[in-house]
Parts: C-alpha cells; structure tokens; sequence
C-alpha cells in the first residue's frame, strides 16, 4: 500500500473505530462459536460419511461451479454494458442486477417457478416442445443458484472496469492493438482482481443458495437436495448431523474465501 | 496528529460514549412501551391461518395484548423451544414435538387437544394428471410431492400410504405444508398429500381427492403454555383457542373438533 493514509498501519487507529469495530468482529464470530461449542467432535466423522452429506456435497459442488461459470459467461458481459456504455433504461438494467439480492430468496424461487415452471410462461412451451421440466432436476438447483449468485459478480466487476485507467487501453489501442487484443491483453488483467472476487462472491452465495433452491427445484436427495437444505431437513430430524454439516459448510468456504483473497487480492 | 494526542484519545473515549449510548437508545427504544405486552406462539405451518384470525380476534377482546404467530415445521418449533426461545404459547401438528418439549423445556400449562385433522390428495384446479387416488403417487411418470418424514404431514402421508401398501415415487420432499401446497397450486406437481383444512385454507386453488377412512390418519394438534406466564396473558390465549369463539374460527378453517 503506497498510498497516504490517514493513520499509519503500526498506529493504534482511533478508539472509536476501534471498539465499533471489535463488537462487529464479535457479532460475526460468535455464531461460528457456537456452531463449534455444539458440534459432536467424536462423531464428527461417522455423520459426514453419511450418503445423504455425500450426495448433498456433490450436488452443492456442481451446481455452484456451474453458477460461476455461467454468471462468467452472461454476468461479466452485463458488467461490461453498465460500465462502458450508455443506453436507455440503463439504471432499470441496474436495479434489475441488484433485485436478486435484496429480495428473500425464497420470492426469487416462486418468480422462477412462474416463469420457468412447467406451467411458466417460458417454462410451460419449453416442456410442450421438449419435454425438458427444470424443477426437480440438478439444472433447476443450476438455474436457482445462478439467479442469486449472478448479481455479485456483475457489481464486483462493474466496479473494477469503473475503476481502472482508461489511458492504458487507449495506449494499446494507439500501439495498434485490435478491440479483442486489448480486451484480452490490458482490460481483463486490470480488472482481474475485482473479476476474481466477484467469482469467489458468486461461487459462495451459490454454494450458500437455500430458498429459491428449495422453491424452485425441490428438495429430494441426490437429486436436487444441496448441503443448505440438507441442514435445514437435519435439523427437523438429526440435530448433530446439520450441525456436522453446517461446519462443512463453514470449512469450505471460509478456505475458498481465505486461498482466493491471498492467491487474487493480492493481501500478503 | 502527535500533538493533540492525548485530548483526541479524550474525546475518544466520549464518542464511544455518545455511539454506544445512541446504540442502547434505538436497541431500548423497540422495546420500552409499557402499555403493551407481546405474547409470542409458535404454531404448526397448517395452523397458520387459523392462529391469525384467532390471533387478531383475541388481541380485540384483551386490549393491550400483541399476539405475534411464529409458525413452521413443529419439530423445528419445538427445536427453538427448548433453544430458548422465549415463545409463550406452543401448538403442535404432532404429540411428539410437543412431547420433546415438555420433556426438554417444562410447560406451565397442562396439554390439550384443540383440533383434529386428516389428510387428503391435493392436485392442481382440474386435475390435470387425472389422479385418482393413493395408487397414482407410486406412478414414476407423475410429479409426485410429499412433506419431509420428519414433519408431521410427512410422516402422516407416508403412514396414509404405508396403509394402501403404495410405495410413493416421490419427486420432491418440502419442509412444510405451505411450500407444498405452493408448488401443487402452481401445477408443477401433479399430487401431493396435505391436510383437509389446507385445502379449504387454499380456498379454490387446489382440488381434493378424499382418501377412504380406513387408510386415512387421526391427526391431533395440542396446544399448552410454555413460558412462566406470569400474567396469565398465556393461558387467557389457550382459553380462548378452546372457547366457542375459536372453535368457531378453527372449524371455518377446516379443522375438526375433538
């Protein structure tokens, strides 16, 4: 960090901030506390070998790689229209991006099932003409997760290309790069870390994904069951296996969070 | 900066003093009205709709009493219970959830029963998959919902097929009645088994196939206090859940009475 800051690193910051600041940092430890307190140690093994936290990880797994990867693919190019071009009805697109997450998941999952249901407006003629249903399938559990998820990447990398200097894609325009050269070459290396943690954003909030899931696609094991609503349907029946998979849940994506930040951020 | 150091760590210490006192005001501020008390109840999702109406007719007749209904899966309910949450009234779809808390967490009040209930298929406004009866849910070409096992109207549709000996080929499992009901309302199941008064609470929007009594289910909802209930305001709402009054409205919903 080169750049001037108000107090220095080795400083003790303000006394204010700094008490706000630890009862925050309390306010979100303490319910990972608690998870541990509870959690059934000499178990812990016997209840995740269990098909049903086997299965639930693999459907969780896939369907929120497959969310990043198509918010990748349509999020970033949505990202790249709010923030280099101008056109008419440019802050509906906007507030369109950021409805997903405001709104209760669970209001985003019934929307789909209206909308791509088998009796949806979009949903019903697809099935007429292919027989293709979404809900109760893993691409339902897919086509839930992205709606949520998408959102985060397409603000992180807004963000980014609103930041960067556009002097450094004119000089390569200027040197006689082409549009895809300096797209590949200059833009997207100078948005890569917003990009990254736009991606890991998405990838966790997909990973996290429980109300549109369970409204849209259903909840069967193996099928469309992701480790969220097997949580959730553990702790009507077996309280120390929702537990034992809550701290799954939390163990894989603090470590995603945590290797992404050091390996992109750049944060030594 | 050096300087003021050791007034500007003064000052310091009275803005803490100002931001905490201004977050104490606005956390005090929710909860300092004196004229009204909140009396909390959890009930079972299928009694929601009942437990409103009852809710705002019992807050007319006491004055000065909020009634807030917290409703769910009854094992999740009572799972808050006994995690401490500070619910006054309990009603239950299942003797065991109300069984897990009288035995984890005591109940001041003794345990009623208030309402009877059975189960019924529930298919979309017109039966578009002609279903017609228990024998169709083992149909793998039908979108076949259930509520989880784990949940009373799970468990009480799995005991209504175990009876008609049809193993169900089930396409999703919902954590409760209502979601249920959604996804069979909006036609993307085809059947589902819910209870009798969700389909008069659904009012239209779904149709019913009655299943025969002898693989039908007895299904019971208690009711009791389990707070400290020192102002009575608790066993006042049991009361009137067992008065003519909320018999009335309990049997507009749907329920039976015992």
């Amino acid at each position: 960090m080169n750049r001037r800051q108000r107090w220095n690193r080795t400083e003790r910051p303000p006394i204010v901030i700094m008490a706000l600041g630890v009862v925050g940092v309390m306010f979100l430890a303490l319910p990972i506390i608690g998870l541990l307190i509870r959690t059934p140690w000499s178990d812990l093994g016997s209840l995740l070998a269990d098909d049903v936290v086997l299965d639930a990880l693999q459907i969780s797994l896939v369907a929120s790689v497959a969310a990043t990867l198509i918010s990748f693919c349509i999020g970033v190019p949505i990202a790249f229209l709010l923030a280099r071009t101008d056109f008419r009805g440019k802050s509906l697109v906007r507030a369109l991006v950021l409805l997903p997450i405001v709104l209760p998941p669970v209001v985003g999952g019934a929307a789909l099932l209206f909308a791509l249901g088998r009796r949806g407006v979009v949903g019903g003629p697809l099935y007429d003409a292919t027989g293709i249903v979404l809900p109760f399938s893993i691409w339902g559990v897919i086509v839930a997760v992205t709606f949520v998820a998408m959102p985060f990447v397409v603000i992180t990398v807004e963000a980014g290309l609103r930041s960067i200097d556009g002097r450094y894609e004119g000089a390569a325009e200027s040197l006689g790069a082409g549009r895809w050269t300096v797209l590949r070459r200059v833009t997207i290396p100078l948005i890569m870390p917003s990009l990254a943690s736009g991606l890991a954003l998405t990838w966790a909030r997909a990973f996290g994904e429980f109300g549109a899931t369970l409204t849209f696609a259903g909840n069967v094991q193996g099928r469309t069951q992701t480790m969220p609503l097997a949580v959730f349907v553990a702790l009507e029946s077996n309280r120390n296996a929702a537990i034992a998979m809550s701290l799954v849940m939390v163990a894989v994506s603090l470590a995603v969070l945590v290797l992404l930040r050091d390996r992109w951020w750049g944060v030594s | 900066m050096h300087r003021a150091r050791p007034t500007a760590t003064a000052t310091g210490v009275a803005r803490v003093a100002v931001v905490l006192a201004l977050c104490a005001a606005i956390v005090a501020g929710c909860s300092t009205n004196k004229e009204t008390s909140t009396l909390l109840v959890s009930v079972a999702a299928s009694l929601e709709p009942a437990f409103q109406e009852i809710a705002s007719d019992f807050e007319t007749q006491v004055p000065g009493v909020v009634v807030d209904i917290n409703s769910g899966g009854s094992n999740s309910l009572a799972a808050q219970i006994i995690e401490g949450a500070p619910v006054d009234v309990f009603a239950s779809a299942n003797s065991e959830a109300m069984e897990d808390v009288l035995y984890w967490h005591a109940a001041t009040g003794p345990v009623q029963t208030f309402a009877l209930n059975s189960v019924v298929i529930a298919v979309p406004p017109g039966n578009p998959a002609s279903v017609s009866g228990l024998e169709d849910f083992g149909n793998e070409n039908l979108f076949i919902g259930l509520c989880l096992p784990a949940v009373p109207c799970g468990s009480y549709a799995r005991e209504s097929l175990a009876s008609a000996g049809v193993v169900a080929s089930v396409d999703t499992e919902e954590p409760n009645v209502r979601s249920l009901t959604l996804k069979i309302e909006s036609g993307e199941i085809d059947a589902g088994i819910v209870y009798t008064s969700d389909v008069v609470a659904a009012a239209g929007s779904v149709d019913s196939i009655l299943i025969p009594d002898e693989h039908n289910v007895d299904v019971r909802y208690p009711i009791a206090v389990v707070s400290a209930d020192e102002s009575g305001v608790a066993a006042a709402f049991v009361a009137f859940v067992m008065s003519d009054d909320g018999r009335e409205i309990l049997a507009s919903f749907g329920f039976e009475l015992p």
